[in-house]
C-alpha cells in the first residue's frame, strides 16, 4: 500500500495529533530548532471562529450535535463488557466524547487542572509497603509509572504557567503558604493565578464539608481568574464565569487551550507545519523493524502520502494513539489469555457518580453560572490520603462541587427527583425545582487496571479507511464499585450538614454492567503504558517505544492505572517531561532513554 | 492562509443561521413530516410538555416546527452516527445497534404508534383522549410495543430527546419560541457573563433570558 502513496520531503519530527501533548512537543521540537509536521485529522480551529460571541453560546450544536467533537461516522470503537461477548460499534456519542479538531479535546474540555498525586504515581509499592502484597485484588496489575513527583515537580509547574492555572498553594519549598488542599505535595512556585471565586453552591460546599471535618479546596483550574500573559507570549482574558466550558470553544480567551496558549505562536514558527484534515493510517518503519521511518496519511481528497520523519510523536487521544500502535505494529500486541505483550494492556477509565442535593426552595442555586475548572472539593478519600486496610480496596476518589455551568435542554434532560416521570406536569414541576434549587456533588474516583480489561483490534467492524475499528473489552470490578459506595456515604455527611431537603446519592451497584449509553466522562486512560519493566509496559519511563526508539506516545494512554484526578495536568506534565529528555539526550545520540 | 480559511468556516456557519429565518410558527407548513406524522407530533408533544401552572407547553413553544426543521439538517440523516454494518443486536447497555437515521426512526415510529392507536382504539392518536394517548406514550418509553424491529423505547426516547431540545435550545433552531422554556426555568440563555454576580450569594439574578439573535424576554 505504501508503495502508491506520495513521499513527500523529509522533516526531522513528525506529531500525530493537533491538541495538548501535540502542540507542547511541537513547541519544544521547534525551539530545540528541528523541523516539525503536524497532522491533524480533524478541521483546523480557533477560538476567533469556533467561539465566536454569541454565536457559538448554542448549546444544541455544541452539546448535542456535537460541532468540537470526534466524527463518529468514520471512525469509533467497538465495546463489550467481557470477551465472551461479541463487541458491538459505538454507534452515537454518550458514555464519552472524544475531541476532533485542531486542539483537540483541549479546545472543548472544561479546565480542571491537576498535578498526579506522589503516591498514584507509585501505587503499587505504595500499597504493598502499607497493606503487603496480598491486599492486591487476584487480576489486577497495579502498577508504579516510573517516574516520580519530584521528578515531574519542574513539568507541573511548567505546565501550569502555560495554561495560566489559578489555584490556592498549600505548600512551597516545603513551607505552608496557604489555605490550598493539604493532602498535595509540596510546590516549587505558587499557582500562577489566585483560585477562582466560589460559585455559591461551591462556597455552601466548603461550609459544610469543613464542618463535616473534612479539608476542603479550590479546585485548580485552567480558566484564568486574572487577566495574563503566559510564558509564551499569548494573552488569556479573565474567566466570567458565562457557564459555556465543556463542549466549547471559551469566546473569553480564559479557559486554556492549545489554540489560545500555544498555537498562535507555534503558527508563526517557520520550522513548524499544521496540515489539518490529514488521518494518519500508520506509522512506517525500516525493514528489521526497529526503526521508525515516517508516517502515511491520506488527506481530505482521499489521496495517500508518506511524510518520512527522523522522529515519530503519537499525541493522538488516548484511545486512537494505542490503535495506531496497533495498526503499525509498534510493540507486542496484549495477549489477555497468556497476560502477555503490553500493547492493550492496562485499559482504565474514570469512575465517577454524581449525586443531588436539594436544598430549601429559598435558596437559589443559579447553575447556569459556572467555570469549568472551578469549584471546591477535598481530598481526604482521595488516593493514599486515607487507611485502606480496614476497607479493604484500592484506590479512591476526591468529591467535589464542580459547577461548570448547566446549561437548558441538560436540565431538562436530567429531569426531577427519582421517581418523578420524564415527561408530563410532573416532571416540568420536578425539573424546575431540581434545576433551580439543587446541587450536583461527585465522587470522580479512580479505576484500577485488569487483567480482562483491555483494549485490541476489532475482527469485523472496519474504519471509512478500511482498518479495523479499535475494541474495548471493560467492566466495573468490585473493588472500584466498594471504593465507589464508600465514598458517596461520605457525600451523605456533606449533604446533611448542608442543610439538604432532599439528598439523591448515586452509588455504582453491584452487578450491573458498564453502559455505553449514558455519559460518564471522557478520561479514558491506559492502554499503552509507561513503566521500568518492559514485560509490563509499552513505553518506557521516558514515554518512548521499548521497541521502536524514534517513536514517543505522550497521552493518558501512558497511566498505568486510573486516578482520582482529571488527567490533562498529568498529560501536560508527561509531554514536557518527554520533551526535555528528548532534547537534551535523545537528539544528540537517537537511541533507548532507558534499557 | 489557515487562519483565513478558518474565518470563512465561520462566517458560512454564522450566516447559514442567519439564513434560515424561522417562518411563522402559525402559518409554518411542515416540509418532511406528512399531514397524518404532522397530526401525531402535535398531539404527542402536547402530552410530553403540557401547558400548566408551570409554564407553557411543548406546542406554545413550536417544538413540532423545531422537530421538522431538524429532518432537514445532518443529523437527522444519521451523518454523526457511525452506520456501517454489519447490524448486530445486543444487550440493551452496548448501546443503539439499528441500521435507522432519525428521518427513517421517526417516520416508522409514527406510523407504529398510529397503527397501535387503531388497532387498539380504532383511531389515530391525535384522535384520542389524552388520558388514553399518556397510556399509549408510557407503553412505548417502556418498550412493550414494537414497529417492526424498531422497539418502542427506541422512538420514544428518540422523539423525547428531540422535544426537550426544541423546547430549550435556542430560538435561531424553531423551538423555545418567546424563550419560553428558559423563562419557564429561570436560564439566562446567552447572557452568559456573571463577573459580578458570581458571588452575590443568594441573591436573585435579576436580568431576563436572551437569545443569539437578540431576542429578550
Amino acid at each position: 500500500m505504501s508503495a502508491d502513496a506520495r513521499r513527500l520531503r523529509p522533516v526531522d519530527v513528525v506529531i500525530v495529533g493537533g491538541g495538548w501533548a501535540g502542540s507542547i512537543m511541537a513547541k519544544e521540537m521547534t525551539e530545540a530548532g528541528r523541523s516539525v509536521v503536524m497532522l491533524e485529522r480533524g478541521a483546523d480551529r480557533s477560538t476567533a471562529a469556533d467561539g465566536a460571541y454569541p454565536a457559538s453560546l448554542d448549546e444544541l450544536e455544541a452539546n448535542f450535535r456535537y460541532r468540537l467533537f470526534q466524527d463518529l461516522s468514520k471512525n469509533t470503537v467497538t465495546i463489550r463488557n467481557n470477551s465472551q461477548q461479541t463487541a458491538l460499534p459505538y454507534r452515537r456519542m454518550s458514555a464519552f466524547l472524544p475531541g476532533e479538531g485542531v486542539g483537540g479535546a483541549g479546545l472543548h474540555w472544561s479546565g480542571v487542572h491537576f498535578r498526579m498525586p506522589p503516591d498514584d504515581l507509585r501505587l503499587r509499592s505504595r500499597v504493598i509497603e502499607k497493606y503487603g502484597r496480598r491486599f492486591i485484588p487476584e487480576g489486577m496489575n497495579l502498577q508504579d509509572y516510573g517516574v516520580t513527583y519530584e521528578e515531574l515537580e519542574p513539568f507541573f509547574d511548567k505546565a501550569e504557567k502555560v495554561f495560566g492555572t489559578s489555584g490556592e498553594a498549600y505548600m512551597v519549598d516545603g513551607k505552608v503558604v496557604g489555605n490550598g488542599n493539604v493532602f498535595s505535595p509540596s510546590r516549587s512556585d505558587t499557582f500562577p493565578l489566585p483560585a477562582l471565586k466560589d460559585v455559591y453552591t461551591a462556597h455552601l460546599f466548603r461550609k459544610a464539608a469543613a464542618e463535616v471535618g473534612f479539608h476542603p479546596y479550590s479546585l485548580p483550574a485552567a480558566n484564568a481568574s486574572r487577566q495574563y500573559v503566559n510564558p509564551y507570549g499569548v494573552q488569556m482574558g479573565p474567566c466570567n464565569f458565562c457557564g459555556y466550558c465543556s463542549g466549547y470553544a471559551c469566546y473569553m480567551y480564559s479557559k486554556a487551550s492549545p489554540n489560545v496558549n500555544i498555537l498562535p505562536v507555534l503558527r508563526r514558527h517557520p520550522l513548524f507545519e499544521l496540515r489539518p484534515r490529514c488521518h494518519v493510517l500508520r506509522v512506517e518503519k525500516d525493514a528489521d523493524g526497529r526503526r521508525a521511518t515516517g508516517v502515511t496519511y491520506t488527506d481530505a481528497q482521499g489521496q495517500v502520502f508518506t511524510q518520512p520523519a527522523e522522529l515519530v510523536i503519537l499525541t493522538a487521544f488516548q484511545f486512537h494513539n494505542v490503535r495506531l500502535m496497533l495498526l503499525s505494529g509498534i510493540g507486542r500486541p496484549y495477549d489477555p489469555v497468556h497476560n502477555e505483550g503490553v500493547v492493550g494492556r492496562n485499559f482504565v477509565y474514570q469512575n465517577v457518580t454524581t449525586s443531588t442535593v436539594w436544598l430549601d426552595p429559598k435558596v437559589e442555586t443559579n447553575q447556569y453560572i459556572g467555570a469549568g475548572g472551578g469549584g471546591v472539593a477535598f481530598d481526604d478519600f482521595n488516593s493514599e490520603n486515607f487507611d485502606h486496610g480496614p476497607l479493604g480496596f484500592v484506590g479512591g476518589s476526591p468529591v467535589w462541587v464542580n459547577q461548570a455551568g448547566v446549561r437548558a435542554i441538560a436540565a431538562a434532560n436530567a429531569g426531577g427527583p427519582p421517581g418523578t416521570p420524564r415527561w408530563g406536569s410532573a416532571w416540568k414541576a420536578g425539573m424546575i425545582d431540581t434545576y433551580r434549587h439543587s446541587l450536583r456533588i461527585d465522587a470522580h474516583g479512580a479505576n484500577m487496571a485488569y487483567r480482562d480489561v483491555y483494549l485490541d483490534l476489532d475482527p469485523t467492524w472496519k474504519d471509512a479507511y478500511g482498518q479495523p475499528l479499535l475494541r474495548m473489552t471493560f467492566d466495573w470490578k468490585d473493588n472500584d464499585i466498594r471504593m465507589n459506595r464508600y465514598v458517596v456515604d461520605r457525600i451523605g455527611d456533606v449533604a446533611k450538614a448542608m442543610g439538604a431537603r432532599r439528598t439523591h446519592l448515586v452509588r455504582r451497584e453491584f452487578g450491573v454492567p458498564f453502559d455505553t449509553r449514558q455519559y460518564q466522562t471522557t478520561h479514558l486512560g491506559g492502554g499503552a503504558v509507561m513503566g521500568e519493566d518492559p514485560q509490563t509496559s509499552a513505553l518506557n519511563r521516558y514515554l518512548q517505544s521499548w521497541d521502536v526508539h524514534n517513536v514517543f506516545v505522550i497521552g493518558a494512554n501512558a497511566f498505568p492505572q486510573g486516578t482520582g484526578y482529571n488527567p490533562t495536568g498529568m498529560v501536560a506534565a508527561l509531554a514536557y517531561w518527554a520533551a526535555h529528555h528528548i532534547r537534551t539526550t535523545y537528539l544528540a545520540q537517537p537511541g533507548p532513554l532507558a534499557g | 492562509m489557515q487562519g483565513v480559511a478558518g474565518v470563512a468556516a465561520c462566517s458560512t456557519f454564522l450566516s447559514s443561521r442567519m439564513r434560515a429565518a424561522t417562518p411563522p410558527a402559525k402559518a409554518y407548513t411542515p416540509r418532511f413530516f406528512d399531514g397524518a406524522e404532522w397530526d401525531f407530533l402535535l398531539a404527542a408533544c402536547d402530552r410530553l410538555i403540557p401547558a400548566d401552572e408551570n409554564g407553557p407547553g411543548a406546542l406554545a413553544l413550536d417544538v413540532p416546527r423545531f422537530l421538522d426543521m431538524q429532518m432537514d439538517t445532518p443529523y437527522a440523516h444519521g451523518a454523526q452516527w457511525f452506520m456501517d454494518g454489519p447490524f448486530v443486536q445486543g444487550p440493551d447497555n452496548l448501546g443503539y445497534q439499528l441500521p435507522y437515521d432519525p428521518r427513517t426512526l421517526y417516520r416508522r415510529g409514527i406510523a407504529g404508534m398510529n397503527a397501535h392507536a387503531a388497532t387498539r382504539h380504532g383511531r389515530p392518536f391525535a384522535s384520542l383522549a389524552p388520558s388514553v394517548q399518556d397510556e399509549l406514550l408510557q407503553a412505548a418509553e417502556k418498550g412493550t410495543l414494537a414497529f417492526g424491529d424498531i422497539p418502542s423505547r427506541v422512538f420514544f426516547d428518540q422523539l423525547l430527546a428531540n422535544v426537550m431540545e426544541g423546547a430549550f435550545s435556542d430560538p435561531v433552531h424553531g423551538g423555545n419560541t418567546r424563550l419560553g422554556g428558559w423563562v419557564m426555568l429561570g436560564f439566562p440563555g446567552a447572557r452568559a457573563d456573571f463577573m459580578d454576580w458570581v458571588d452575590r450569594y443568594g441573591a436573585h439574578y435579576p436580568l431576563g433570558s436572551i437569545s443569539i439573535s437578540g431576542e429578550t424576554a
